[in-house]
């Protein structure tokens, strides 16, 4: 069975984009090992609430690790210590009896800051507007079997595309670079034969739009695979500048 | 009840058309599209249409409506459309195509989904499914759908419960988030075209209705907290299910059916409120601090088997935690959905085995400290397959599941209970999706057509992505087509201040009560009650209770609340209360419907209506109709029921079977 553990959780408050925040201290008491860490966020709020002050805002959403929704920065690392995991999967069980832990959003100057821990990542939806899909129209597909494709690749795309766009990757990189993530994209359609038609124009669009962005440049840290809870492998990195370094001599 | 029953009796029963084309089944969406009226592509681009949600459903048809050239206006409750709760599906996506040679077609998928409906889907509605069932699978591997394919390169299935061949196509135990990228690729295309405009982190609050069609919404800016208006041709909601009626549930977070009871006030019929999903294989609850209850995919059940144990005293041991699951020798071992249904064993539909595992818990056999769980266990799998290969298929649900019971499932069976997963009843649509309101239309799991009483898996993607791809685009086309003169409403119309108007003053309304109870502690104790009285066993008496209990709770609700803050800017406790107000209303329809229907089927069991082994028995003679509720004009009054007589042509209707 899990204990049960007491902590100081030292977290970022902040009214609004352009308020100054600071770090509030709350003691937590008693907090069971297998609550999850935006439970006892949850149970914080409710402390809160009862209290009549404003609940600490953060994103959360399916709380199963798949939607990508939250993003909280945890003792200095993107969903904190666990490796592999979102936020929403990590429990109280990783945590000591007597830790101070502390809470900051995602800190990057592509990501500002909407309220509390909530960030603005639409950026990433920008750069997947710029060329992360595959042009044609609904109806016009042939069979789906059509087109063999072999498992290795197939899994390699599904590696690839396992990516669920939370931006731990940006928030990780001293640089505050997206490469992890826009390079996941690319790999996944390059290595398809269906991607392989607009896969030229695809990088080219998506670089200059990551790049018009304000997100760093990479200088292969590794700290975005080393953070990101889907495991997203460096590897994609270099397709990316492969790819990226061909289409350019198309030019 | 009974003021109910009278009321019915006297009213002048409306007619319901569900427009069904004429001609044989397997003929009747090719008649359809053949006469259906179409809207020229210069016309297109004078029509505006308004989709909110982007999920399988939402997001697919935001995409293929712009691709067809009109204009399209995308709202979405989370920061980025690609996070809409379709992404958390697992297992995978169902579709006619007989790759595997083992005697699939177009009919059976249509036959399974029927039966497992428990006869009590719309005929129409299934078979057009199953016939657009293959178009998805084309489309999503043409978008770059990473399918799990075999080595030869072609594309591989697993089978899932209710069916007796493998037509589910997946994408690891991720399916749902790679068609969901897939719809999203589309849609995002859309949007650099500037065909969609999106909306992100926005909550549609209302439906505007002019001149008794729908034609706009008032949508909520999350972060603003400003009430904003929106006009279009045709409104479309892609809003998802109700489970979180419950709080406790597999849903996200922010699901909510607070725009389904925005159309159910003005005037849409809600269909079958009381099918509500109970999915057997989740995670059983550990606490009161419990915010969500976390799935298994259903596909574990293709190789794991689920058992209690047989002798009552191993039960009492392994509750205590004095005795571990894989002590327990094979003989004392109760495979109990092998032991009754031998036919489908543990791969039987959602329904059958969620019951039986409540059965087997009820009469003191289940495996966890609350005796409420039973064992899902890989041990034979892993002998027969090797480690290794169970690792490839289930890898990553075997790691979730450690990470949040801190229990390996390699070396000790998993520990799984039913939980409230999908929501079969929702917006009455007719064959063309739309809504008893004119120009309003619903799709996805938030109408009622395609499930019946019961859902079977991987259906739930296959609904969503055949409505939004190969439905709605034609169906909304009849529609529109006398539309094309309407000029672009302006959002300064009289409808448009009223309606916001109304809104506006429900959130003060909510502001001002300044009571002493959190949104969540009161949500909490009404999805208790829900889950006690309205879940997986119901009896007159227990909901009878519960909707007298549902009034103290509303009372309470309006009388007793607290939120923080103020109405300006982001408030998420405001967000919360308002759709808190709306599950209330919902849980009380839920209830309404389960206390008319004397009968047991799918997913809704009333325990005076079973036969002697326990299963559900329906009642044809009475119950053969789709029950669609009327809003009364007050929360205080009992909705009124207007019924949808149920026609099967191509399928005899009969007890369901999955013994042999």
């Amino acid at each position: 069975m899990d204990k049960n553990i007491s902590f100081k959780l030292k977290v970022w408050r902040q009214a609004g984009p352009k308020e100054k925040g600071n770090f509030e201290t709350y003691e937590m008491q008693d907090i069971p090992g297998d609550t999850s860490f935006l439970e006892m966020l949850d149970i914080l709020n409710e402390q809160l609430v009862d209290k009549g002050e404003e609940p600490i805002v953060f994103d959360h959403d399916c709380r199963e690790g798949i939607c990508g929704m939250c993003s909280l920065y945890v003792n200095g690392h993107p969903h904190g210590p666990a490796t592999g995991a979102t936020t929403c999967q990590l429990y109280m069980r990783r945590f000591n009896d007597g830790d101070t832990i502390t809470v900051e959003p995602w800190r990057s100057a592509a990501f500002p800051v909407i309220k509390d821990l909530m960030v603005d990542r639409n950026a990433f939806d920008k750069i997947q507007q710029a060329g992360g899909y595959i042009s044609f129209n609904c109806g016009g597909a042939q069979d789906a079997n059509a087109i063999p494709i072999s498992k290795v690749d197939a899994d390699e795309a599904m590696d690839a595309a396992a990516c669920i766009g939370c931006g731990a990757c940006v928030a990780a990189c001293k640089n505050g670079s997206a490469m992890l993530f826009v390079s996941a994209k690319v790999s996944q359609f390059a290595v398809l034969p269906q991607g392989k038609i607009e896969a030229v124009k695809r990088v080219k669009a998506m670089v200059r739009k990551m790049d018009e962005l304000g997100f760093g440049n990479c200088t292969n840290t590794g700290a975005c695979a080393a953070e990101c809870p889907k495991n997203i492998s460096l590897n994609n990195i270099a397709r990316l500048n492969r790819e990226f370094i061909c289409a350019k001599f198309k030019d | 009840m009974e003021d109910l029953k009278k009321e019915q009796k006297t009213a002048a029963q409306p007619v319901i058309d569900s427009k069904i084309p004429e001609g044989p089944i397997a003929e009747k969406w090719t008649n359809y599209k053949a006469h259906q009226k179409l809207v020229n592509p210069a016309n297109k681009r004078r029509l505006d249409i308004i989709v909110v949600g982007t999920g399988l459903a939402g997001a697919s048809a935001a995409s293929s409506l712009a691709e067809m050239g009109f204009n399209v206006l995308n709202f979405c409750i989370q920061d980025s459309p690609r996070r809409a709760h379709s992404i958390a599906a697992q297992g995978g996506i169902n579709a006619a195509k007989n790759y595997q040679n083992d005697g699939d077609s177009v009919y059976r998928l249509f036959y399974d989904t029927v039966k497992g409906g428990d006869y009590r889907a719309r005929e129409s509605n299934v078979y057009r499914l199953a016939e657009v069932s293959n178009s998805i699978i084309d489309q999503c591997v043409a978008q770059g759908v990473p399918f799990a394919r075999e080595y030869g390169g072609l594309l591989d299935n697993r089978s899932f419960g209710g069916a007796q061949v493998s037509r589910t196509f997946y994408a690891r135990g991720q399916t749902g988030q790679q068609l969901l990228l897939g719809a999203y690729s589309s849609l995002n295309r859309q949007i650099q075209l500037g065909k969609v405009k999106s909306y992100n982190r926005y909550e549609m609050q209302d439906v505007v209705m002019i001149d008794g069609r729908a034609r706009g919404i008032i949508a909520k800016n999350l972060i603003t907290g400003e009430l904003e208006r929106f006009a279009a041709h045709a409104v479309v909601i892609a809003t998802g299910g109700y489970g979180n009626v419950y709080f406790l549930s597999t849903n996200a977070m922010s699901c909510n059916c607070t725009a389904a009871m925005a159309c159910y006030r003005k005037g849409a019929y809600f269909a079958n409120p009381a099918y509500v999903q109970i999915h057997p294989t989740c995670i059983p609850v550990h606490g009161d601090k419990q915010s969500k209850l976390t799935l298994m995919s259903e596909s574990l059940r293709n190789d794991g088997r689920i058992w209690v144990p047989k002798k009552l005293e191993d039960a009492k041991k392994i509750q205590a935690g004095t005795l571990q699951g894989r002590d327990i020798p094979e003989a004392d071992r109760d495979y109990y959905l092998e032991r009754r249904y031998p036919a489908f064993g543990n791969l039987v539909p959602r329904d059958v085995a969620s019951r039986a595992a409540k059965e087997r818990c009820d009469a003191g056999f289940g495996v966890n400290n609350t005796g409420l769980a039973v064992f899902l266990d890989f041990s034979d799998a892993i002998e027969r397959l090797g480690k290794e290969t169970v690792g490839q298929r289930y890898g990553n649900l075997f790691d979730m599941y450690e990470e949040i019971t801190d229990v390996n499932p390699y070396e000790n069976p998993m520990m799984i209970y039913p939980a409230i997963h999908y929501t079969m009843g929702g917006i009455w649509v007719d064959y063309e999706l739309q809504t008893s309101l004119k120009g309003l239309f619903a799709i996805g799991e938030c109408n009622f057509s395609d499930h019946g009483a019961n859902r079977l898996g991987a259906s739930a993607l296959m609904q969503g992505l055949a409505d939004g791809y190969f439905v709605l685009p034609y169906t909304i086309q009849n529609y529109l087509s006398d539309q094309i003169t309407v000029p672009r409403f302006k959002t300064d119309a009289p409808e448009f201040d009223a309606t916001e108007k109304a809104v506006q003053a429900h959130i003060d309304k909510l502001m001002n009560i300044k009571g002493k109870r959190s949104v969540d502690s009161i949500h909490k104790e009404f999805g208790r009650l829900m889950w006690d009285y309205v879940g997986m066993g119901r009896t007159k008496e227990g909901l009878e209770t519960a909707l007298a209990k549902m009034k103290e709770i509303r009372k309470e609700f309006e009388t007793n609340l607290f939120i923080p803050g103020s109405k300006e800017g982001m408030n998420v406790e405001l967000d919360k209360a308002i759709r808190l107000g709306d599950f209330i209303t919902m849980g009380e329809l839920v209830a309404y419907d389960a206390l008319n229907r004397q009968e047991s089927c799918g997913g809704h069991f009333r325990e005076e209506y079973q036969t002697e082994e326990g299963e559900a028995k329906r009642d044809d003679e009475n119950y053969f109709y789709v029950a669609c509720w009327d809003y009364p004009g007050s929360e205080d009054k009992a909705p009124k029921l207007i019924k949808e007589a149920l026609h099967y042509e191509a399928i005899k209707v009969q007890t369901r079977n999955y013994k042999a």
